[in-house]
């Protein structure tokens, strides 16, 4: 870790928001989803769901973000193995550079386009009446809980990348990830759904995240739940990180 | 040793059960274009990732410009290139900014002046700006070889650089790696194809089976075939003879 790492990731990091920027396509496909879901739910669904909030769009949006960082981290999976299976790795790593620089270019590059099309669909929230009345302290925690929740699961995702045979592998394993907030409360509060459900639902980290920023987002106490979600969303970028070092230090 | 670009010696590299390279010897000298020959999957590729530090041996030892391949890889990258088989440039870059980046990665001084240089040498200044994906193969090739030509290292890896490109930009990759050498670059390059061999290098050597089975000059490579009959016409052996007639003397004496 010295001087020549940084500016080694810096260069990696630069080429591959080159690749984001000149294909917008793969923002807007990653956006449209999730706002897809938000009008949904918001304006379909939402009148008969139950929640206690005045607005429906006011409980909905922390699952939908979650939702959102889930398909877009695919993205990077793809990256990442189109990366493997062209030679362009094989060419980094002849070269005297630091030998992690490439794999952490794609992970900041993950971070940063997700926080654009996070940001992208809090302004489409904000169209359709999502208001909050939280500070600027609150709001950064938010940002922090996103930005942590990005890292764990674009580790899973350069776990996919770098060990997946074809390119529909490499992005299949984030289909699980986007259905999960679906049974947690980031729709419905877990009180609704059946015993068995309802225990999956109120222990699984999406739960605690979606209740943790929602609490931010209004000005409610964040109790506990927010430690919960900070232990899962470190614990599962420490394990995933772990094992994607692992397979990357064994292939390069 | 102080001479020797590369020095090979007893190279064993194995793939779960298939043995690839049962002990490989060879050297080359600096200055040298050399070529190694063998049909496909003879291990070609293997030995040049060994070589680039990309892949570890199973046994033998491999010194690049003088250096370990296992416990000095940072210097052996220092001083080498690799132009893999498969043209690693960045598609949606631009041809410019692929030689900007090794160029930083390279840590040179001034990396938009050597990208423009490389340009202008490799005969690119005009797709200089367009993405790498509207190139035709050719121009992917040169871009290729341009970019490991980033830092000038003393020794160049070509793995099969003219596979699949038309004749026209075969003679192109030629003049580039004969400009190379004329520069007192080292060129380690494999290929299929005999004619390259025969055209471009001052040393060939025939892997075959896991091991080298020959290795000269050119001429050196023609004594080892029978005297041409006199006939009619008078012929000399082309490489493509000499290759075909020791590989298969080799096979029948393993065979008794």
């Amino acid at each position: 870790m010295s001087k020549k790492f940084f500016s080694d990731m810096n260069v990696m990091l630069g080429r591959s928001m080159r690749h984001i920027f000149r294909s917008m396509d793969t923002i807007i496909t990653v956006t449209i989803m999730p706002i897809a879901f938000m009008l949904l739910f918001g304006f379909v669904f939402g009148g008969a769901i139950q929640t206690g909030a005045e607005h429906y769009v006011d409980y909905l949006l922390p699952g939908i973000l979650l939702i959102a960082i889930a398909s877009g981290i695919s993205y990077t999976a793809y990256r990442l193995f189109m990366d493997m299976q062209s030679g362009i790795f094989e060419r980094f790593h002849s070269m005297p550079i630091a030998r992690s620089a490439a794999l952490w270019g794609h992970v900041l590059t993950s971070v940063v386009s997700n926080a654009i099309s996070v940001a992208v669909i809090i302004l489409v929230a904000l169209l359709i009446g999502f208001r909050s009345p939280a500070g600027i302290l609150a709001w950064l925690a938010v940002a922090g809980i996103l930005a942590l929740f990005t890292l764990a699961l674009t580790w899973i995702a350069a776990i996919a990348g770098l060990s997946a045979k074809t390119v529909d592998g490499a992005g299949a394993f984030s289909y699980p990830l986007i259905f999960l907030p679906f049974i947690s409360s980031a729709f419905v509060p877990t009180e609704s759904m059946p015993a068995g459900v309802r225990a999956f639902a109120e222990n699984q980290p999406v739960t605690s995240i979606v209740n943790a920023i929602r609490a931010l987002l209004y000005n409610q106490p964040v109790g506990n739940g927010i430690w919960v979600a900070l232990l899962w969303c470190v614990g599962i970028l420490l394990a995933a990180y772990l094992f994607a070092m692992r397979i990357y230090k064994k292939q390069v | 040793m102080l001479n020797q670009a590369i020095n090979v010696k007893d190279l064993q590299k194995s793939y779960k059960k298939l043995q690839v390279l049962k002990g490989v010897d060879f050297a080359v000298e600096k200055g040298q274009i050399f070529a190694l020959l063998g049909s496909n999957g003879a291990g070609k590729t293997t030995i040049i990732k060994i070589l680039t530090t990309l892949l570890k041996p199973d046994g033998g030892t491999a010194f690049v410009n003088g250096f370990e391949v296992l416990t000095k890889s940072d210097e052996v990258r220092q001083s080498i290139s690799l132009t893999g088989q498969f043209a690693a440039v960045d598609e949606v870059l631009t041809g410019r900014e692929n030689l900007v980046m090794i160029a930083r990665l390279r840590h040179l001084k001034d990396p938009r002046q050597a990208a423009q240089g490389l340009l202008n040498r490799c005969e690119l200044q005009d797709a200089a700006d367009r993405p790498v994906s509207f190139y035709s193969g050719g121009m992917r090739r040169k871009l290729d070889i341009a970019m490991s030509l980033v830092g000038n290292p003393q020794l160049i890896f070509l793995d099969e650089p003219t596979t699949g490109l038309d004749p026209e930009a075969r003679l192109e990759v030629w003049k580039m790696v004969r400009e190379l050498a004329a520069n007192g670059t080292t060129v380690f390059l494999t290929t299929q194809y005999l004619e390259e061999a025969e055209q471009l290098a001052d040393r060939i050597a025939i892997l075959h089976e896991g091991r080298i089975i020959a290795n000269g000059t050119l001429g050196e490579l023609k004594k080892m075939f029978p005297p041409a009959k006199v006939e009619y016409v008078e012929k000399e052996p082309t490489l493509e003879e000499i290759f075909l007639a020791i590989t298969s003397k080799k096979e029948e004496n393993q065979n008794v």
